[in-house]
């Protein structure tokens, strides 16, 4: 068996006596669109907090191109190519939204320590952001402070902080979560316009989104995997449609 | 610069935010104008510069990285105390290279210090910041023998500037240009630091700590370094006290002084370089003023100030001034 891009082996987590991950055996393949799905407390943010690093499992194994990844600190996962947004926005939201992509992209080209020349003069740090930036049509607001934003381009800076890393994976907790219905289709063209070559794991409410999007779909209830398979196949399953979708597939 | 990086106003405007401005010369002309025009007040000069230099530093680690601590004065008496020990027990009474070793000794002591007291946040970091320089209080309260204890260090002895300028508290002129130079120097230093790539790390820091470590940054590192470095400084200062005033005692390292400083940074801004210079001299100034007129509550006076600025001018002084420009310019 060749190895995934990003696999889980066994990874489990527990608080105390409450198990919000279960052996959880989960592969994400090179360039896939995969979608996360289950009810509220299922475990979905824990099990991307266990992918970056922000918390480190009870047990189990995380392994990024077949190489064990589980002790390594967050920071290290994001160099190697592990990015993630937020469900809620983590912005700088005192700086403008240009300098959030800065930050991001002068962390990955490893600049960050630098003492001595001023920031402004790397043209290569700039010039990629003012990319992110109008990539994610954000041109127009790109001085102003993020704070300032409205919530829906507030979340494409957090792409486009996550994309100014250079990431190989891609995980994006809940994109569209309080984003007036108005503005998400901006959200989803920019999900749509994501390069292929990145492996994308998607964590969404929004059905439609999931259908639309998504390759590979993972069931995830009381944090354990309930189910796994390609759209039309989670569509038909009778017990996702039981515990999770029926009325939002119904509808 | 490519093209690409200049084409949005936005870039053009991060391109160019370290560039020093016209307005950036004033605090230094008045600097030098005050020499000559004040002859009479250079020695209250030196303790405001002095002052200046103190804030300065406090506002590297709480205007810019965001950490907030009380205990800043540790490393101002860490500065104090090892200029005079050196003069008193080593005979080595040469300013500079006695500023030197109170930034090596200070700044030593914020690193180590920070190794630990950085591993926390909000009010456990506080209550830490505080406790490293009650420690360090009552150690020199307690090793009498070389610190004098209570009662410090009085009438030391340093030798000349470079070999030549005298700058006791009798010679108020080199002593004033000396202070004015090196905080010139510290100055330079900090600025350029805070507009590196370095000093935006930090500013990310103190605006979302979360993001930052999902970055791939090593936030911890950089706090840690960001404290040592405002200590060294702090030591500088603390160095050029017990210089200019040819003692030191344990007034160098109290709460006092800490919040005295802390006061001074919220009074003028922080996390933006100048609020450092407006601070101090209002600050000094209110005190120099209303002691006058009223010895024993002039601390009121402050208090009533500062709870002004903490109400309506959360930026401070300078943030007044920040507001009123923008008002101007939006009306245009």
């Amino acid at each position: 068996m060749n190895a995934a891009l990003l696999e889980t082996r066994g990874l489990c987590k527990n608080f105390g006596a409450l198990e919000v991950a279960r052996d959880i055996h989960f592969r994400l393949e090179r360039g896939a669109r995969h979608a996360l799905i289950g009810p509220n407390g299922a475990g979905k943010t824990t099990f991307i907090n266990l992918l970056t690093g922000l918390l480190a499992p009870s047990g189990g194994r995380v392994l990024l191109e077949g190489e064990d990844v589980t002790s390594l600190a967050q920071a290290k996962r994001v160099k190697r190519g592990i990015a993630r947004t937020f469900q809620i926005n983590q912005l700088f939201r005192g700086l403008s939204v240009l300098e959030n992509v800065c930050i991001a992209v002068t962390e990955r080209l490893g600049a960050g320590s630098s003492m001595l020349r001023p920031a402004g003069r790397r043209a290569d740090v700039l010039a990629e952001a003012s990319r992110l930036v109008d990539a994610m049509r954000l041109g127009d607001d790109a001085g102003r402070r993020v704070g300032e934003l409205p919530y829906g381009r507030q979340r494409l800076v957090e792409i486009a902080i996550a994309l100014g890393l250079n990431p190989r994976v891609l995980l994006l907790d809940e994109p569209a979560a309080g984003v007036p219905s108005a503005e998400s289709h901006i959200i989803l063209d920019a999900i749509a316009a994501l390069p292929r070559d990145i492996a994308v794991l998607i964590i969404e409410h929004d059905m439609d989104l999931v259908f639309r999007f998504a390759q590979r779909i993972t069931v995830l209830v009381s944090g354990a995997i309930f189910a796994e398979g390609s759209p039309a196949e989670i569509a038909a399953n009778r017990e996702v449609r039981a515990v999770y979708l029926g009325s939002a597939l119904d509808a | 610069m490519s093209a690409a990086a200049t084409r949005n106003p936005a870039a053009l405007e991060l391109a160019q935010r370290h560039r020093f401005r016209w307005w950036e010369t004033l605090p230094w002309l008045a600097g030098i104008a005050a020499f000559f025009a004040f002859p009479n007040y250079l020695a209250f000069g030196s303790q405001l510069l002095i002052m200046i230099l103190f804030a300065l530093s406090l506002d590297l680690v709480l205007g810019y990285a965001g950490i907030v601590t009380l205990g800043h004065a540790a490393f101002f008496g860490a500065g104090a105390y090892t200029v005079g020990m050196l003069a008193q027990h080593a005979g080595w009474t040469e300013p500079l290279s006695g500023l030197v070793a109170a930034a090596i000794v200070a700044g030593a002591i914020g690193l180590a210090s920070g190794l630990v007291v950085l591993r926390t946040h909000g009010l456990t970091l506080l209550m830490l910041t505080l406790c490293t320089m009650a420690l360090l209080e009552e150690a020199a309260n307690m090793a009498s023998h070389y610190t004098g204890g209570f009662d410090g260090m009085p009438g030391l002895k340093f030798a000349p500037l470079l070999g030549w300028f005298a700058f006791d508290p009798l010679y108020f002129r080199s002593q004033y240009v000396y202070t004015l130079l090196v905080l010139f120097a510290c100055f330079v230093l900090v600025r350029v630091l805070v507009y590196s790539p370095f000093g935006q790390s930090l500013t990310g820091i103190r605006e979302n700590l979360l993001r930052m470590h999902a970055v791939g940054a090593p936030v911890r590192a950089r706090l840690v370094i960001a404290y040592g470095v405002s200590a060294a400084l702090a030591g500088v200062a603390g160095g050029l006290f017990t210089q200019t005033n040819a003692f030191v005692n344990l007034s160098a390292l109290g709460l006092e002084r800490a919040a005295g400083v802390l006061i001074v940074l919220i009074l003028g801004g922080y996390g933006r370089l100048y609020g450092a210079f407006v601070g101090a001299l209002v600050y000094l100034l209110l005190e120099h003023t209303l002691a006058k007129a009223y010895p024993t509550a002039w601390q009121i006076g402050v208090g009533l100030m500062l709870i002004v600025v903490a109400l309506y001018a959360r930026n401070g002084i300078i943030g007044i001034g920040d507001a009123l420009l923008r008002r101007k310019g939006g009306a245009r």
